[in-house]
């Protein structure tokens, strides 16, 4: 009985600390509503963080050999580390191909009043997809299609030149979703910056050419090195094109198809895994080498304000 | 406004109009040669076909039972758009208003499935999934789907919600609302049109999203776009125009879902998803 007191007491206490504990939770921003953020956290560690740490367990775990036998295999199968050679020369010259013609184009568009008909038409083919770009170019860029009869009926070739299934192909389609992506990030990039920056150069009597590698490149190059590692991530993973459009048996045989027919035609789902992280690797090498060129770059308002 | 008006200006200007109409020509005409093809009776060495038809839209329905692979489409689709809907605006509204410890990780968690394209984390992915018997399902494809769908609801609705003063709902838990009401009454109605934007968003994206649908269907459930890929890819199989017919129809259920989409968002926003985020 007269211990009842006492208890109410230390219960009190309790509920003093409880909420004690909340309010310091809240402090520092959790309560409810931050639990909010749980179930899409937990969705994206299962489906994503989880089974890519479960690839990379499972690629040291080959059919055949030591811990790091699938990746030997890999390096030692002309067949498979020529791939990367294969997407390298796919890729690189596309993302650096879509960039400059980028550039200048959304230097031209951004001056223009309506830019939304342009966007609209260029946002086509990333809604598209690859599946069925590759089957409009397929009919477009093939022997008897429209772009080959246009330059023989110009006079400018003599007869058709193949440009389905083989690089080409691979390459065009490359070219059709990738620029419209690197041209509208070029283009957040470029209307981010204040005319009145290039106009005080213009006053002071810089030219065209002086405002843009003086004012402009300075200011968007980090944009640009962002914009090449996604356009980059995305073409070095080009796989229905390369399948459909080019000549996935030799010159396109790109990482993508070696993952997949290891995965899907062999059921080494090990190797698979393997080549997935060497995919990975390789982009994110390509994508921290750029980055880290970037961290040079200046980097600050883009704005003519003072502050 | 700057004017250049020399010679060398006039001339750089024309050139690069003539370079982005040459990139719109060309792409329009390979669209336009995918219609055109679909409608033709035979077209063989010459710019037009000889005549126009649309039956290779009743035998591509037929062949490629468009019928159930649509149905699969939409279910698939419009179950990807619920969920990712639901929780990507759940995250969202927590990222937008709490400064939590490891924010900035779970940002970091939701950029990457974005930046790290599909084919690389969908054969791990698919692997984990044949393992727990879920690959060649409805939900196995719904589950791949959901990976770049619900960061990207998130990184979309996070500006949104930032825009809305914090002191409205300050207001509405003045004059009372419950948790509901102030979800239901207050933030629903002033969301509705980022939602809107960002679902429709999702909803083009998935429909054509290949690659992990790809990896991970079975034959119940295919959607439009890899079994659009099977056909391009046993090309020969089936006539020409047949398979164009069916990559109409596919063009038709996407842009469909565009046009609605552009009503609500800027075009650049269907590519530059987190400049927020990653333009700092």
């Amino acid at each position: 009985m007269s211990s009842a007191p006492l208890d109410g007491m230390v219960a009190a206490a309790g509920l003093d600390e409880r909420v004690a504990l909340r309010t310091r939770l809240a402090a520092r921003g959790l309560d409810g509503t931050t639990l909010f953020v749980l179930p899409a956290l937990l969705a994206i560690l299962a489906l994503f963080v989880y089974p890519f740490l479960y690839g990379l367990a499972l690629s040291f775990r080959p059919k055949a050999g030591g811990v790091l036998g699938n990746y030997a295999h890999f390096f030692s199968d002309p067949f498979l580390y020529d791939t990367i050679w294969t997407t390298l020369r796919l890729a690189m010259p596309v993302t650096i191909l879509n960039l400059v013609l980028a550039v200048p184009i959304a230097m031209r568009v951004r001056l223009m009043r309506r830019q939304r008909l342009l966007t609209t038409i260029l946002v086509l083919p990333v809604t598209l997809g690859t599946v069925l770009v590759a089957e409009g170019l397929l009919n477009y860029l093939g022997p008897q299609g429209w772009f080959n009869r246009t330059l023989i009926w110009a006079g400018l070739l003599s007869g058709p030149v193949k440009l389905t299934n083989n690089y080409w192909g691979v390459f065009a389609s490359l070219l059709i979703t990738g620029f419209p992506f690197t041209f509208l990030l070029t283009l957040s990039y470029v209307t981010g910056i204040d005319p009145a920056l290039e106009q005080a150069g213009a006053v002071h009597g810089a030219s065209a050419r002086q405002r843009f590698t003086r004012i402009i490149l300075p200011l968007i190059l980090p944009g640009l090195a962002i914009t090449f590692c996604l356009s980059f991530v995305q073409a070095f993973a080009v796989f229905p094109s390369a399948v459909l459009l080019g000549a996935p048996a030799g010159p396109t045989r790109v990482i993508s198809i070696a993952a997949y027919q290891a995965a899907f035609e062999e059921y080494d789902y090990s190797l698979a895994s393997a080549i997935a992280m060497v995919m990975g690797a390789v982009q994110l090498a390509i994508v921290a080498a750029v980055l880290g060129a970037r961290g040079m770059l200046y980097r600050g308002p883009v704005g003519g304000t003072k502050g | 406004m700057i004017r250049d008006t020399g010679l060398g200006s006039r001339i750089w200007r024309i050139a690069v109009w003539a370079v982005t109409i040459l990139f719109v020509l060309n792409l329009l005409a390979m669209i336009v040669s995918v219609v055109t093809n679909s409608f033709a009776t035979r077209w063989l060495g010459t710019w037009l076909p000889v005549a126009y038809t649309t039956r290779w839209y009743f035998s591509a329905w037929e062949e490629f039972q468009l019928h159930d692979i649509l149905i699969v489409t939409f279910q698939v689709v419009f179950t990807v758009v619920v969920v990712s809907g639901l929780l990507g605006v759940l995250a969202a509204y927590a990222m937008a208003r709490r400064d939590f410890a490891g924010k900035r990780l779970a940002m970091l968690v939701f950029l990457l499935p974005l930046l790290v394209p599909p084919i690389t984390y969908g054969i791990p992915l698919a692997t984990v999934l044949y393992q727990l018997n879920l690959a060649g399902t409805f939900w196995g494809v719904v589950l791949a789907n959901l990976v770049p769908t619900v960061p990207f609801v998130v990184l979309v609705m996070i500006p949104f919600i930032e825009q809305i003063d914090p002191r409205i709902e300050a207001a509405a838990r003045v004059f009372g609302a419950s948790t509901p009401q102030l979800f239901g009454r207050i933030l629903f109605p002033l969301l509705l049109p980022g939602m809107l934007a960002a679902m429709l968003l999702v909803l083009v994206r998935t429909i054509a999203m290949f690659e992990l649908t790809f990896l991970t269907a079975g034959p119940t459930s295919q959607t439009l776009v890899v079994a659009l890929y099977y056909a391009v890819f046993a090309a020969g199989v089936r006539a020409g125009q047949s398979i164009d017919a069916m990559a109409v129809i596919y063009m038709v259920a996407t842009l469909i879902w565009l046009v609605l989409a552009l009503r609500f968002v800027n075009p650049t926003q269907i590519v530059a998803r987190a400049k927020q985020q990653s333009a700092h």
